[in-house]
C-alpha cells in the first residue's frame, strides 16, 4: 500500500518535468496551507529555519535538492522570517549551469537583497557572464536580475552589454534589455542619458512586445520633458490606431478588447503630449473618438480604457465633441450599481469639471450618494472631487463637511491629508475672517499634531498683517476675535502642541491689545498652559515669550508691572531650566523687565512681528571693537580658505570618510568638500526670537504636487538675510494675499447683494431639481437636496478657483445649453459628413477591411521610423502611404501561429461573463476543459496527487483546492 | 513607478506570493501586509475593489479562497489593475489547468515566473499568455 502511493506520486510529479518537489517539500507547503493560525505558521517557520540551516551546511548537495531549499528559505522570509543564512546558497546558485535552477537561483537573490547588499558584488559577475550566453533565456534570467540588483555604481559594469542587448535577434530579450535600460534611467538619468534614443528606436521594434515595453520608459521620459517628445505623437497616434483597429496579434487581446493595456498607456502618453497643445492635441481628436466609439462599455476592461479615454480628453486641448463623450461615458459610471465604476466615475468627473464644470451638476444626486455611501473609499474618492469643485459660495458647506469627516476617522496619513485640503480651502475661499479663524481652529484642535508646522506660522502671519491692509479696525477685531477663542479653548482638556504655540504667540502680540483683558489675567493664562504641558519644550519657550511680550507692552505703555506668583515660580524654574533655550529666554524677561519704559519700548515694539530687521550680516557693528584689539596685539583673523593646513586635514577626513562608505567600485569623481556657511545671528534680533526653531514634520503641503499654491511672491527678499521667517512666507505675503483680499472685502461689503444672489441662484436651481426629479421618479429627501444646492448651486455662477486657468465660461441659462447642444450635434453631423469625404488617412498604411496576405517586403517600421524625423515628415509619410499599404503585416503574427484557436476559444469563454460577476467575489468563468494551455494537468490527476500526500478536501482547509476561477 | 507589489494572500491572511517593486525590509513588509491585509477582508463585495492606504492604492481581488492584492500609485488606472489580476489568474490557469491555492503553493517559482515576465520594474510589460508561458515551457521541455 505504502509502495503504492509513493509511485502514484511519483506518476503525479512526473508531469511536472524538471520541477522536482521531494516529500519533505510537500510535507512543508501542506503544513503551512493547514495552518490555521499565523502563530501556528510561525511555528512551522521555525522548525524549518533550524532544519535549513543544519542542511544547507551539508556538503555536496545536489542542485536538484539546494534549489528546493532555496525555495524553502523563500517560503521562510515570505512568511516574515529572517533566512539571511542562506542567501550565500542562493547567490552559489546563479553560477549553477542549468538554467531552471540558474534562474531559480536569480529569482532567490532577486527576492533576498535589495541592490546594496553586499553579496551583489559577487553576483554581478556572473550577470555579466549570462548577458554573453548564447542561450537566450539565459540571457532573459540575467536582465531580470539586472532590473532588480543593478544600483548605480555598478550601471557602468553591465551597461555596454545591455546596450549591445537592445539589437538582440529575440524580441524577448530586447524586450527585457529595454526594461534594464528604464531601470538604469530610473536610478541614475544621466548614466544613459546619451541613450534615450534607443527607446524612440525600439518604438519601432516589429515585435508589438518590444513596442509594449518601450512604453513604460517613454511614459516616463515623456513626463518629465514634454517638449522633446512633441514629434512623437504621430507615432502614438498612428500605434493607437493600429492597435485600436485589431492589427496586433490575436495573442494580445484581453476580453475581446484589443491589447487594452498597451492602448491605456498610450492614452496616458497622448494625455501628456497633448496638455495644453492645441496642435498635438488635434492629432489625438480622431483616434481617441474612435477608441469612445469601440469600447465595450459592458467589460471591466472596456471600462477601464473609456476611463483613460476620459483622463485624456480632460488632459488635452479640448474638443467640444470628445467632451461630450466623456461626460456620456461618465453619467453612465455614476449611474451604474458597481461601486467600482461609481469610483471611477468620480474621479473622471474630478477630472472634467476642470474643463466643463457645469457638467458637475447633472450628477448632483450621484454625488451625495456617493459622498453618504458607508463604502469609505468612494467617500475618499467623493471628498477628492468636493475639494476640486469648491468655490467661496460653497466652501463653508463643503470645509465643514470635510472637518466633520475629519474628525471621525483614525487614520492619521489621510487625517492630515484631508486637514491640509481644508486649511488650504479655507485660506484660499474663506468668506470671512471670523469664519476662517474658527475653522483654522478646528482642524488645530482635532488634528493639530499632524498639520504642518507651515500652517501655524501661516496662521500667525495672518492674524499679525490682518487682512485688509487700509482697514486698521477690521484688523484689530480680526485680532480681539482670535484671542476671545484662543481663551476659551484654552479651557479644554487637551490641546495639540503646535496649537498651544499658536495660541501662545497670538496671547503674547494681541492679549492685551484691545484692553478687554488685563495683563494679569493673559499671564495668568500663559503661565497656566506653561504648568499644564510642562514637558513641552516648545511650548514653554512660547509661553516665556508670550509672557515677556506682554510685560513689555505694560512697561511701555507706563504702567507698573506686578509679576503673579504663579508667574514667579515658573520664572524661577526657568531660569534653572535644563534647556538652554528656555533658561536664555527666563533671563532675557528678567532683564527686560529690569529696563526702563524707552529702552522697552525700543527692544520690544508693540505690533511689529511683521517689520523688517535689519541684519548686519558683516557684523560691521564690530569694526571698531577689532580695531582695537588689533592694535593691542590681537592676532587677525584668517579666512578658512587661506588656512592652508587645515585644508589639508579635512581633505584627509573627506577621503577617509569616502574609503569607508564605498563599496570600492567607484566610478565617478568624489564630491568636492562642502563649505560651511555660518550665520550668526546678532545679538540686536535677540527680540525676535519667538521662532523657535521647530524640527519640521513631514511637510504635508509638498507631498502634494497637484495641490494648488498661490502665485509666488517676489524672490528679491531671498537673498538678504533677514528673520527665520521660512517657515512662514509668501502665504500671506502682500501680494499673494491679494485675490483672497477682495473676494472677502467685496462679501463684507455687499452683503446683501450675496445674499439676493445666493436666493437666485436656489431658484433657479429648484427647477433643475424638479426636471432631474421628474425624469428620475425618485424620491429625495429634502436634506439632500439642501446639500446638493449648497454644494452645486453656485456652479452657475461664474466665480471660480483662480488656480484653475480654464476659459470656458459656463452659460447661466438652460436655453443657451440647449442651443449649444443643437450646435454641437449639427458639428457632429458635419463632422461625419466631413468623414465620409475624407481622403485616405495618410497614417492609416493599411485598408482596414482587407486582410493583409503577402508578407511585408520591406520593414513597414523602417519608414515609421522615417516619420521621427521632422524634417522628412511629410514625404516620407506620403511615400509610406503609398508603397506600404502593409503595416498591418507588422502586428499580424506569421500564418500558422499555434495559439489562435485556443486563444479565442478561451477569450470567448471568458468575456461571456458579465461586469457584475467580475467585480468583487469570485467570477463564475467556466474554462471549458479542450481550452486548456499544453501542459495542463487533469483535475482528476491533481486530485489523486494531493490525497496521495495525505491532504484531503476534508481536511482543514478544504478551500486549497478551490479552483480560483470557479 | 506604477505597481509597488503584489501579493496573494489568503482568507486566513497567509501571504502566498509577495513581490515588491520598492525594496522593503523583511519586518517592514511583514507590517504592510498585516495591515493592508486587515483592511480588505474586512470589506464586503459590494464595496469598492480599491484601498487607499498611506500614500498608494491597493487594487484587490478575490478569486475562491485566494485575494490578490497589487498595491499601485495614485495615478495608476484601478481598473486595469483590476483586470490585470485576472489576467494573472487566467494565465496562471492556463498553465496549470483549474488552478488552485495549493498550485501556487508547489510552484511558487512558477508564479514568480509568470509575474517576472509580466511585470518590470513596476509596469505592465507583456499581456500575451502566450508570451509569458512560453519560458516555462521551454525550460520544462529542457530539464
Amino acid at each position: 500500500m505504502e509502495q503504492l502511493k509513493t509511485i502514484g506520486r511519483e506518476l503525479a510529479m512526473g508531469s511536472q518535468g524538471g520541477f522536482y518537489q521531494s516529500k519533505e517539500f510537500l510535507d512543508l507547503v501542506k503544513s503551512i496551507g493547514e495552518a490555521r493560525s499565523k502563530a501556528e505558521e510561525d511555528r512551522i517557520v521555525l522548525g524549518e529555519i533550524e532544519t535549513l540551516k543544519r542542511r544547507v551546511s551539508e556538503p555536496d548537495i545536489p542542485k536538484r535538492k539546494m534549489k528546493e531549499y532555496i525555495l524553502r528559505l523563500v517560503y521562510v522570509e515570505m512568511l516574515g522570517h529572517d533566512a539571511s543564512f542562506g542567501y550565500i546558497h542562493a547567490v552559489k546558485m546563479t553560477h549553477d549551469d542549468s538554467l531552471l535552477v540558474k534562474r531559480t537561483g536569480y529569482l532567490a537573490v532577486t527576492l533576498f537583497l535589495n541592490e546594496d547588499h553586499d553579496l551583489i558584488i559577487l553576483i554581478v559577475n556572473t550577470i555579466q557572464k549570462d548577458l554573453k550566453s548564447d542561450n537566450y533565456l539565459v540571457v532573459c534570467a540575467a536582465l531580470n536580475a539586472v532590473c532588480k540588483l543593478i544600483n548605480e555604481e555598478t550601471i557602468p559594469a553591465v551597461l555596454p552589454q545591455v546596450v549591445d542587448l537592445l539589437a538582440h535577434p529575440k524580441e524577448a530579450v530586447r524586450k527585457k534589455a529595454i526594461m534594464a535600460l528604464h531601470r538604469f534611467y530610473q536610478k541614475s538619468p544621466s548614466s544613459v542619458s546619451h541613450l534615450v534614443s534607443n527607446f524612440r528606436k525600439r518604438l519601432c521594434d516589429n515585435d508589438p512586445g518590444v513596442m509594449g515595453a518601450t512604453l513604460c520608459p517613454l511614459f516616463e521620459l515623456v513626463s518629465t520633458d514634454v517638449n522633446s517628445y512633441k514629434d512623437l505623437v504621430i507615432s502614438f497616434v498612428s500605434i493607437l490606431k493600429q492597435v485600436a483597429e485589431r492589427r496586433l496579434p490575436k495573442a494580445y487581446d484581453y476580453h475581446q478588447m484589443p491589447a487594452p493595456f498597451i492602448q491605456i498607456k498610450l492614452l496616458k502618453i497622448l494625455a501628456l503630449l497633448g496638455s495644453g497643445d492645441k496642435q498635438a492635441s488635434e492629432n489625438m481628436y480622431t483616434v481617441v473618438g474612435d477608441i469612445f466609439r469601440k469600447c465595450d462599455s459592458s467589460s471591466n476592461i472596456g471600462n477601464a480604457v473609456l476611463y483613460e479615454c476620459i483622463c485624456c480628453v480632460s488632459s488635452i486641448y479640448p474638443n467640444p465633441k470628445l467632451l461630450e463623450s466623456a461626460a456620456d461615458a461618465i453619467s453612465r459610471f455614476l449611474k451604474s450599481d458597481s461601486h467600482n465604476l461609481k469610483y471611477m466615475g468620480i474621479d473622471a468627473l474630478g477630472r472634467l469639471i476642470k474643463i466643463s464644470p457645469e457638467i458637475a451638476e447633472q450628477h448632483q444626486l450621484a454625488v451625495i450618494d456617493c459622498l453618504e455611501d458607508p463604502d469609505d473609499t468612494l467617500k475618499r474618492k467623493t471628498f477628492e472631487l468636493l475639494y476640486k469643485m469648491t468655490k467661496s459660495t460653497n466652501v463653508e458647506v463643503i470645509v465643514d463637511r470635510m472637518i466633520d469627516y475629519m474628525i471621525s476617522i483614525n487614520d492619521n496619513h489621510y487625517k492630515t491629508e484631508i486637514a491640509s485640503r481644508c486649511v488650504e480651502l479655507a485660506e484660499q475661499f474663506a468668506p470671512s475672517n471670523q469664519w476662517f479663524i474658527l475653522i483654522m481652529n478646528k482642524v488645530f484642535e482635532h488634528a493639530g499634531d499632524l498639520v504642518n508646522i507651515k500652517v501655524a506660522h501661516n496662521l500667525m502671519r495672518l492674524i499679525a498683517e490682518g487682512f485688509g491692509e487700509d482697514d486698521d479696525s477690521a484688523d484689530s477685531q480680526l485680532r480681539s476675535s482670535a484671542v476671545d477663542s484662543y481663551l476659551h479653548i484654552l479651557g479644554e482638556p487637551k490641546i495639540p502642541s503646535v496649537f498651544l504655540q499658536l495660541i501662545c504667540w497670538v496671547l503674547g502680540e494681541y492679549g492685551t491689545a484691545d484692553g478687554k483683558y488685563s495683563a494679569s489675567y493673559i499671564t495668568g493664562k500663559l503661565s497656566d498652559v506653561a504648568e499644564a504641558y510642562s514637558n513641552d519644550e516648545t511650548v514653554k519657550a512660547y509661553a516665556v515669550t508670550a509672557l515677556m511680550k506682554i510685560y513689555a507692552f505694560e512697561i511701555a505703555a507706563g504702567r507698573k508691572v506686578d509679576m503673579l506668583p504663579e508667574c514667579q515660580s515658573l520664572m524661577e524654574q526657568f531660569l534653572a531650566s535644563h534647556s538652554t533655550d528656555l533658561q536664555q529666554r527666563a533671563y532675557e524677561l528678567q532683564a527686560v523687565i529690569g529696563l526702563d519704559a524707552h529702552a522697552v519700548e525700543s527692544i520690544m515694539p508693540s505690533d511689529a512681528s511683521c517689520e523688517d530687521i535689519e541684519v548686519d550680516k558683516a557684523l560691521s557693528f564690530l569694526n571698531g571693537y577689532i580695531q582695537d584689539s588689533i592694535e593691542k596685539g590681537a592676532q587677525p583673523y584668517i579666512p578658512e580658505s587661506e588656512r592652508s593646513g587645515m585644508l589639508n586635514i579635512s581633505n584627509f577626513r573627506n577621503q577617509d570618510h569616502h574609503g569607508a562608505s564605498s563599496h570600492g567600485l567607484k566610478f565617478e569623481a568624489y564630491e568636492l568638500p562642502k563649505q560651511t556657511v555660518q550665520s550668526r545671528i546678532p545679538p540686536a534680533t535677540l527680540a525676535s526670537t519667538e521662532f523657535v526653531p521647530v524640527p519640521e514634520p513631514m511637510s504635508v503641503r509638498e507631498s502634494y504636487p497637484t495641490t494648488i499654491v498661490p502665485s509666488a511672491s517676489s524672490d528679491a527678499e531671498s537673498t538678504e538675510l533677514k528673520l527665520r521667517l521660512d517657515g512662514v512666507q509668501k502665504k500671506w505675503g502682500r501680494q499673494t494675499h491679494s485675490p483672497a483680499t477682495s473676494t472677502s472685502s467685496s462679501t463684507s461689503k455687499k452683503t446683501v447683494n450675496g445674499i439676493k444672489q445666493v436666493d437666485g441662484s436656489n431658484t433657479s436651481n429648484s427647477s433643475t431639481w424638479e426636471t432631474y426629479d421628474s425624469r428620475k421618479h425618485v424620491e429625495i429627501n429634502s436634506e439632500k437636496q439642501k446639500l446638493a444646492a449648497s454644494l452645486f448651486g453656485g456652479s452657475s455662477k461664474t466665480e471660480k478657483k483662480p488656480a484653475t486657468g480654464h476659459k470656458i465660461s459656463k452659460p447661466s441659462s438652460h436655453m443657451v445649453e440647449k442651443s449649444h447642444v443643437r450646435k454641437s450635434s449639427m458639428e457632429i453631423a458635419s463632422e461625419k459628413k466631413a468623414l465620409v469625404h475624407q481622403p485616405p488617412d495618410l497614417l492609416d498604411f493599411g485598408e482596414p477591411t482587407v486582410q493583409s496576405s503577402d508578407p511585408p517586403s520591406v520593414d513597414p517600421f523602417k519608414e515609421l521610423e522615417g516619420l521621427l524625423e521632422p524634417t522628412t515628415q511629410l514625404g516620407s509619410t506620403a511615400a509610406a502611404a503609398t508603397n506600404s499599404p502593409d503595416i498591418m503585416g507588422l502586428f499580424t503574427e506569421t500564418p500558422g501561429g499555434t495559439h489562435n484557436k485556443d486563444d479565442s476559444d478561451i477569450l470567448s469563454s471568458l468575456s461571456k461573463q458579465p461586469v457584475t460577476n467580475m467585480v468583487g467575489g469570485a467570477t463564475s468563468t467556466q474554462v471549458a476543459q479542450s481550452s486548456k494551455g499544453p501542459n495542463r494537468k487533469d483535475s482528476l490527476e491533481k486530485d489523486s496527487l494531493v490525497r496521495q500526500m495525505g491532504v484531503t478536501p476534508s481536511s482543514p482547509n478544504p478551500n486549497l483546492f478551490k479552483d480560483l476561477l470557479g | 513607478m506604477g505597481i509597488r507589489f503584489i501579493l496573494m494572500v489568503n482568507k486566513q491572511g497567509q501571504t502566498r506570493l509577495a513581490q515588491y517593486y520598492e525594496w522593503l525590509t523583511v519586518e517592514e513588509r511583514r507590517a504592510l501586509e498585516g495591515e493592508i491585509v486587515r483592511k480588505c477582508l474586512a470589506r464586503n463585495e459590494q464595496q469598492c475593489s480599491f484601498v487607499e492606504h498611506r500614500n498608494y492604492k491597493i487594487v484587490y481581488r478575490r478569486y475562491a479562497s485566494l485575494f490578490f492584492l497589487v498595491g499601485v500609485d495614485n495615478d495608476e488606472n484601478e481598473l486595469a489593475i483590476l483586470e490585470f489580476i485576472h489576467l494573472l489568474v487566467e494565465t496562471m490557469d492556463r498553465h496549470f489547468g483549474n488552478v488552485c491555492e495549493l498550485d501556487i503553493m508547489f510552484h511558487l517559482e512558477k508564479a514568480h515566473f509568470m509575474l517576472e515576465e509580466m511585470v518590470m520594474n513596476g509596469s505592465i510589460v507583456e499581456t500575451s499568455k502566450a508570451n509569458i508561458l512560453s519560458p516555462i515551457q521551454l525550460m520544462e521541455k529542457a530539464t
